[in-house]
């Protein structure tokens, strides 16, 4: 085995500007997802039959088709639909969001559903109105409860965005690719991203512990 | 104060409560008492809409409560609720317990809020607890709090849902001593209960719930001493 990392050496400058776009991917899609992931969750367990269908139905949908499917959906149909040029970019954040949001919904539902009934009961009866209680006494308890599983998904989402690499998306992915191609060396480019993206899961993770720590002050 | 005219209440085919119809007079101390699964929980709940009646009408300070146009929160902020469980948020210290409602619903001032949370504190004899987080209590401290927390609101009605049931022995008494301190203060009161002696000291009138029936309400020296129906009567060898 012969490895020629001093070949590609020149080209890790521009793979690594490639880990700016996928953190930009990253951190977009997941605000997305927890915004709507979280009204998601809500609809499903209301009382209103109507959201609640909604819930259902877009998670079925997302969680039943490919992601993959779904950029190519978003990425070409939608400018040969409605005419409105979509670039890689939006059409990356706004797929892997939506597709991340269905997950996550089902996460923050469970959440919601294992903090104590006599919390929201607690809450009624100094009159706390529905809204306020979701977002002051439920959802903060919810949260802690599945931080891992939180967790868990922002790093497939991470993990995910490479997916932007197959419409043009110059995120890591492509940009090993892209290397590859140019050199005929497959190795040296591929395992070079895999690191970065170790090292960036790592450093989230820490963050998550850090954070987890702190939310069990209370315990 | 509160006036209940034939309640009834089923669970699916439960048939929990049976056309209940009874009154409960501004500042009058009221114990409920009966066997488990009597319906006294049950009855207690509907006060404020944690269940909703199947039958019959509520009113709480002449606002009829079961009718779908009353605003029910508004109603709750003067009913205050401690429940058997305590049910402290655990994510907020409990000074925080004490003011968020305060803040947030009734939209006192901060300081406004925290003098009066720091006094009912003093009240419940926890001042020095303030900044803890309730896991960091034992279960009467808990339930000290749980009153104060709805003290906070300034009710004037309070409804105990077995304040002292999920207490160890040793507990019990702070508990029942505070609430013997605010029973004098004048607020309405309704308390689920199995503590006898308590109910027979503090309370002006006990309700003696069997089977979702509301089959005696008397003063405590009366119904203690000479309970007119046998059911009572059974009930009262068993527990005292």
């Amino acid at each position: 085995m012969n490895l020629q990392f001093d070949v590609i050496a020149p080209s890790i400058p521009y793979i690594l500007d490639g880990l700016w776009m996928t953190l930009q991917f990253t951190l977009l899609a997941a605000l997305c997802s927890i915004i709507l992931g979280t009204v998601l969750a809500v609809f499903k367990i209301s009382a209103l039959k109507p959201l609640k269908w909604f819930g259902m139905i877009y998670t079925f949908y997302f969680r039943g088709t490919p992601l993959i499917l779904n950029i190519a959906l978003f990425y070409f149909a939608i400018p040969q639909f409605t005419g409105y040029k979509i670039d890689a970019f939006e059409a990356g954040v706004l797929v892997l969001g939506l597709n991340s949001a269905a997950y996550l919904s089902e996460t923050i539902r469970g959440g919601i559903m294992a903090v104590d009934k006599g919390q929201r009961e607690a809450a009624l009866s100094l009159g706390v109105p529905y809204s306020r209680m979701m977002r002051d006494i439920i959802l903060p308890q919810a949260v802690k409860n599945i931080l891992p599983a939180m967790v868990n998904e922002a790093i497939l989402l991470l993990k995910d965005t490479a997916i932007v690499s197959t419409i043009g998306g110059a995120e890591l992915m492509y940009r090993a690719t892209v290397v590859s191609g140019e050199h005929y060396l497959y190795f040296e480019p591929m395992i070079i991203v895999a690191g970065i993206y170790l090292v960036v899961v790592l450093l989230l993770t820490l963050v998550a512990n850090g954070l987890e720590r702190r939310m069990r002050r209370s315990d | 104060m509160i006036n209940v005219q034939n309640l009834h209440k089923s669970f699916g085919k439960l048939h929990v409560l049976k056309d209940i119809t009874t009154e409960i007079r501004r500042g009058e101390v009221v114990a409920i008492i009966g066997p488990s699964g009597s319906g006294k929980s049950t009855l207690l709940r509907c006060l404020n809409l944690l269940e909703v009646p199947s039958e019959g009408t509520v009113f709480i300070d002449g606002k009829n409560i079961t009718d779908p146009k009353t605003d029910i929160m508004k109603v709750r902020q003067n009913v205050g609720m401690v429940f058997q469980h305590f049910h402290l948020f655990p994510h907020m210290t409990v000074l925080d317990n004490l003011t968020y409602a305060p803040l947030k619903v009734k939209g006192m001032s901060k300081s406004d809020a925290k003098a009066r949370a720091l006094e009912l504190l003093a009240r419940v004899g926890l001042a020095d607890k303030a900044d803890v987080f309730p896991s960091r209590l034992s279960g009467g401290q808990k339930q000290r709090v749980a009153i104060a927390r709805s003290l906070a609101m300034e009710p004037e009605i309070m409804l105990f849902d077995e304040p002292t049931s999920a207490l160890d022995p040793e507990m019990v008494k702070e508990v029942l001593d505070v609430m013997k301190g605010l029973a004098h203060t004048g607020i309405t009161m309704a308390i689920v209960t199995h503590e006898m002696g308590f109910a027979r000291e503090v309370a002006d009138r006990v309700l003696f719930l069997e089977d979702g029936r509301l089959i005696e309400d008397a003063p405590p020296a009366e119904f203690f001493s000479s309970p007119k129906s046998p059911r009572a009567q059974q009930f009262l060898e068993k527990v005292l």
